[in-house]
């Protein structure tokens, strides 16, 4: 709280030219500094969170983007909680690139880590709280009234039975100095927060205005599609656009940095063209991989001593001396994100300035990524930013990619461009969740419960060789181990040792929501399971043993009474149950399956989630159905392959997707709690795979090891 | 010279008979409603109708829908009043809201076909259409929700 008060310090507050109040927030440089990102934009922003209009209107301005996790809600119920505004008056947008709205705690501007509501739940509701305050100042005084005799309602302050609208007092406030305190309101006088509460983007989404980066449109704008190279890490050798130049509606075929752009009227003549370019390529070494010899080096390496991430006991000396052991290598596939909303961004380029439309999770850093590309300070580009159609972390990448590419070709041709991909050069063209291989040895001790636990993880590092790597701490990656360093199981084994090892690959890796814990969920809760078994205990009771953190016990109880755990199921039925911790949310899930002619139904899936306080129930319920779905979508079909350096798949034919027929029942309970606020929108994708894979050990007797789901696990 | 009809409007447009529908809508006409997921006919996205049935426009040459009846997103209703644009607002439908014109529009024709669709029929109906966040449970029940506006109301 004491960053709170401080914080407060850098309210600023003040009239607009057109006679609004506007309420800004000046932080200083973030908690945690990075290394050696690109010089941010530093300038004083003058950027509201709030703007209140003359008309009463109440404008917010998102800190955070919407990218589906309904943000564009949560965020503005922070303000109207304290302002008591009209909530039918309430606008929306997005931020422009800008230190005011650099995050809370990361530091940089930046969309992830299902982090926005908790690290905002203070400055947004300040921001509210100040300008009320002001605003019953300034009516205090028009109605020649004491303050403590005014209360507010629904964008009026009210004294008695006088009343002024917040629209008539705007100009007054701002001539006020913003005060120095402000009291929060108690939570047993919210109207707003812990109420489900509607999308305030739902209307725009479904009549076909809502305006995502692939929408962008200007009168003599062109667009640009890229022919990428088929390996990663290949560059051009020589091309001939000859072929390409004819077809209709083709404006320029030019080199880029990353292959050869085609500019043309529209998507459709820029694609014909792209087609029959003639590209020789200098693949480089990239042009020898394959996941198949990747899993088979990272088995080996998996035998070599990796970074210490974790340690107790004398694992060594523990491990050996237990009676029973349990081993077991895991596997998992690079993965891709797949939103949506193909990736894009438009660029208009004059001599001193540049202007950008594209849907980010990082704006300030693309912005700076262009300016460095560009020879411009930051504060030359502009950047608007859209609807995302989907993130699922792979809109926030640390090289800017696909804004870093338009940019240059915008530079190279000195077009109004926008640039498109295709669903084909999304599916190939990386950023996925890096491919993970783990090799786990359990001693179980005399009473069921696991003695030693030596647990070895290999798989590329998000962080290394990018600048983010300030966030890497003694060579470890955390979001390669989190899930398993931080276990609650592991607290309760005497002896256990965790290695990692982060090798180069020639593919470019990212995080993918919920990151690290989309493969260290999986082999934490199936082992369990396991080790449950072969104590012939249920898997519940067992979990009991060995959870010691409340939040733990009671998502999985709570989704243990919820799911009727121990009532009978109909014949063919099994289920399968997981719990897990992340991004600052405790998240339990039960399964309820059946394998039909070789085939897995999944028929139920009930959710328990603990986020502390979920100040939009709705929304955290649509982020936990959205999060099993996406969750189902990996298990039963997530898998990028690579032969001879190139990817197989290239679109939902053969990267498929989940849908409709195959949507399981879902229920979703949160619990109603008072502990520290965690996230919504990650946390409901780690527990999914392994309650599926537990359900289908109870259908089959067979241990998922690998994911995808292979096809021989579902015969009996 | 392609003549079409949008929404009501008459176009003619200037391009290959073999553009696809799709791209003619969005980068000829800018009406960006419809939706580009995968070029192939496989998520849906890109669903108009092409005289009251449901058509990938991304794989629909534009010389297909000559002098035919087009309704897009934007043509559904005026007034975002369509008994499936009221549930999709109330059951909270969207998130990220790529795909929802496309789903919008693959429901429609369903609940025009079938004014009380099974559980079954939705399947049938809407398994065409992806939706990467997932909100298939609420586009099954704001599609039944629909359903019962339109049985209130009389149908649209």
């Amino acid at each position: 709280m004491s960053n709170t008060l401080s914080r407060r310090r850098f309210i600023q507050a003040g009239g607009t030219i057109t006679g609004g109040l506007l309420i800004s927030f000046f932080i200083p440089a973030g908690a945690k500094k990075l290394g050696d990102l690109p010089a941010g934009n530093t300038m004083f922003a003058p950027n509201a969170f709030l703007n209140i209009l003359t008309d009463n209107n109440v404008k917010i301005v998102l800190s955070h983007v919407e990218m589906g996790q309904g943000i564009w809600t949560t965020l503005p119920m922070l303000i109207a909680e304290e302002l008591d505004c009209d909530w039918n008056k309430v606008t929306v947008e997005h931020a422009p690139p800008g230190q005011p709205f650099v995050h809370t705690v990361y530091g940089i501007q930046i969309t992830g880590g299902s982090s926005s509501t908790w690290s905002e739940f203070d400055r947004y509701r300040n921001a509210g709280a100040t300008a009320r305050a002001m605003l019953i100042e300034a009516g205090a005084k028009k109605m020649n009234v004491d303050t403590a005799n005014c209360r507010t309602e629904k964008g009026f302050v009210i004294a008695g039975d006088k009343r002024i609208s917040y629209g008539e007092l705007t100009e007054a406030a701002g001539k006020l100095p913003p005060p120095a305190n402000v009291t929060l309101k108690d939570k047993k006088d919210w109207q707003y927060l812990g109420k489900p509460t509607k999308r305030l983007d739902a209307k725009a989404k479904v009549n076909g205005q809502a305006a995502f980066g692939l929408d962008v449109y200007f009168p003599g704008m062109l667009t640009a599609v890229v022919a990428h190279a088929p390996v990663f890490g290949g560059t051009v050798r020589s091309f001939d656009a000859t072929a390409a130049k004819t077809v209709k509606g083709v404006r320029e075929v030019i080199k880029i940095p990353t292959g050869i752009a085609v500019i043309a009227d529209h998507f459709w003549a820029a694609k014909k063209a792209r087609d029959v370019l003639k590209i020789e390529w200098n693949n480089g070494p990239g042009e020898n991989f394959s996941t198949a010899g990747l899993f088979e080096s990272y088995k080996k390496l998996a035998a070599a001593k990796g970074i210490p991430a974790g340690n107790a006991g004398n694992v060594d000396t523990a491990l050996p001396a237990t009676k029973k052991q349990l081993n077991a290598t895991y596997q998992f596939p690079y993965l891709a994100h797949a939103p949506m909303e193909p990736l894009n961004c438009t660029v208009k380029l004059d001599a001193n300035s540049c202007e950008i439309w594209t849907g980010t999770q990082l704006p300030m850093h693309d912005q700076a990524v262009a300016a460095k590309i560009l020879g411009f300070k930051p504060d030359q580009v502009k950047i608007n930013i859209q609807f995302l159609g989907g993130g699922f972390g792979r809109r926030a990448t640390p090289t800017s990619d696909f804004v870093a590419e338009a940019v240059e070709i915008a530079r190279a041709s000195k077009k109004f461009i926008k640039l498109v991909w295709s669903r084909e050069d999304d599916i190939r063209g990386g950023y996925y969740r890096p491919a993970f291989l783990h090799q786990v040895n359990i001693g179980i001790g005399e009473n069921g419960l696991p003695a030693a636990w030596k647990h070895t993880l290999v798989g590329q590092s998000i962080f290394k060789g990018t600048p983010f790597e300030g966030w890497m701490k003694d060579g470890i990656d955390n979001t390669a181990v989190e899930g398993v360093n931080d276990s609650p199981y592991l607290q309760s084994v005497p002896n256990y040792n965790i290695d990692l090892h982060l090798p180069t690959a020639p593919v470019s890796v990212l995080w993918w929501r919920s990151v690290g814990h989309t493969h260290t969920a999986f082999v934490m809760e199936t082992l369990i399971d396991e080790l449950a078994h072969e104590a012939g205990q249920d898997p519940v009771a067992y979990r009991r043993a060995l959870l010691k953190s409340k939040r733990h016990l009671d998502v999985l109880n709570l989704v243990a009474e919820k799911s009727g755990w121990n009532d009978p199921l109909p014949a063919g039925r099994f289920r399968g149950i997981a719990v897990h911790e992340s991004f600052a949310s405790f998240v339990a899930q039960v399964a309820e399956i059946s394998i039909e002619q070789g085939h897995l139904k999944v028929h139920r899936v009930v959710c328990a989630i603990d986020c502390g306080l979920a100040i939009n129930p709705e929304g955290v319920r649509a982020q936990m159905e959205s999060g099993i779905i996406f969750g189902l979508t990996a298990v039963l079909y997530g898998d990028i392959t690579l032969e001879k350096g190139r990817v197989k798949q290239r679109n939902f034919h053969d990267y498929k997707m989940l849908r409709m027929n195959e949507t399981p029942l879902m229920e979703i309970h949160i619990a109603d709690s008072t502990e520290k606020m965690g996230g919504a929108g990650e946390p409901g994708v780690p527990p999914l795979a392994p309650a599926i894979a537990n359900a289908i050990f109870a259908a089959t007797g067979k241990r998922v090891r690998r994911l995808p789901l292979e096809r021989s696990m579902l015969n009996a | 010279m392609i003549k079409l009809t949008v929404n009501g409007q008459p176009y003619t447009v200037d391009v290959e008979p073999t553009m696809p529908l799709l791209w003619v809508i969005r980068d000829v006409l800018h009406l960006t409603g419809t939706k580009y997921g995968c070029g192939m006919a496989q998520c849906g996205a890109c669903t108009v109708h092409l005289n009251g049935d449901a058509v990938r426009s991304c794989v629909t040459p534009v010389k297909r829908a000559e002098n035919q009846t087009i309704i897009t997103i934007e043509g559904l209703s005026t007034d975002v009043t369509h008994p499936l644009q009221q549930a999709w607002i109330a059951e909270d439908v969207p998130q990220c809201g790529y795909c929802q014109s496309g789903q919008l529009m693959a429901a429609a024709v369903l609940l025009k076909e079938k004014p009380n669709p099974t559980d079954q029929d939705i399947d049938d109906a809407m398994s065409g259409n992806i939706c990467r966040c997932g909100t298939y449970q609420r586009v099954r029940k704001a599609i039944h929700h629909a359903a019962s506006l339109q049985k209130q109301g009389g149908t649209q």
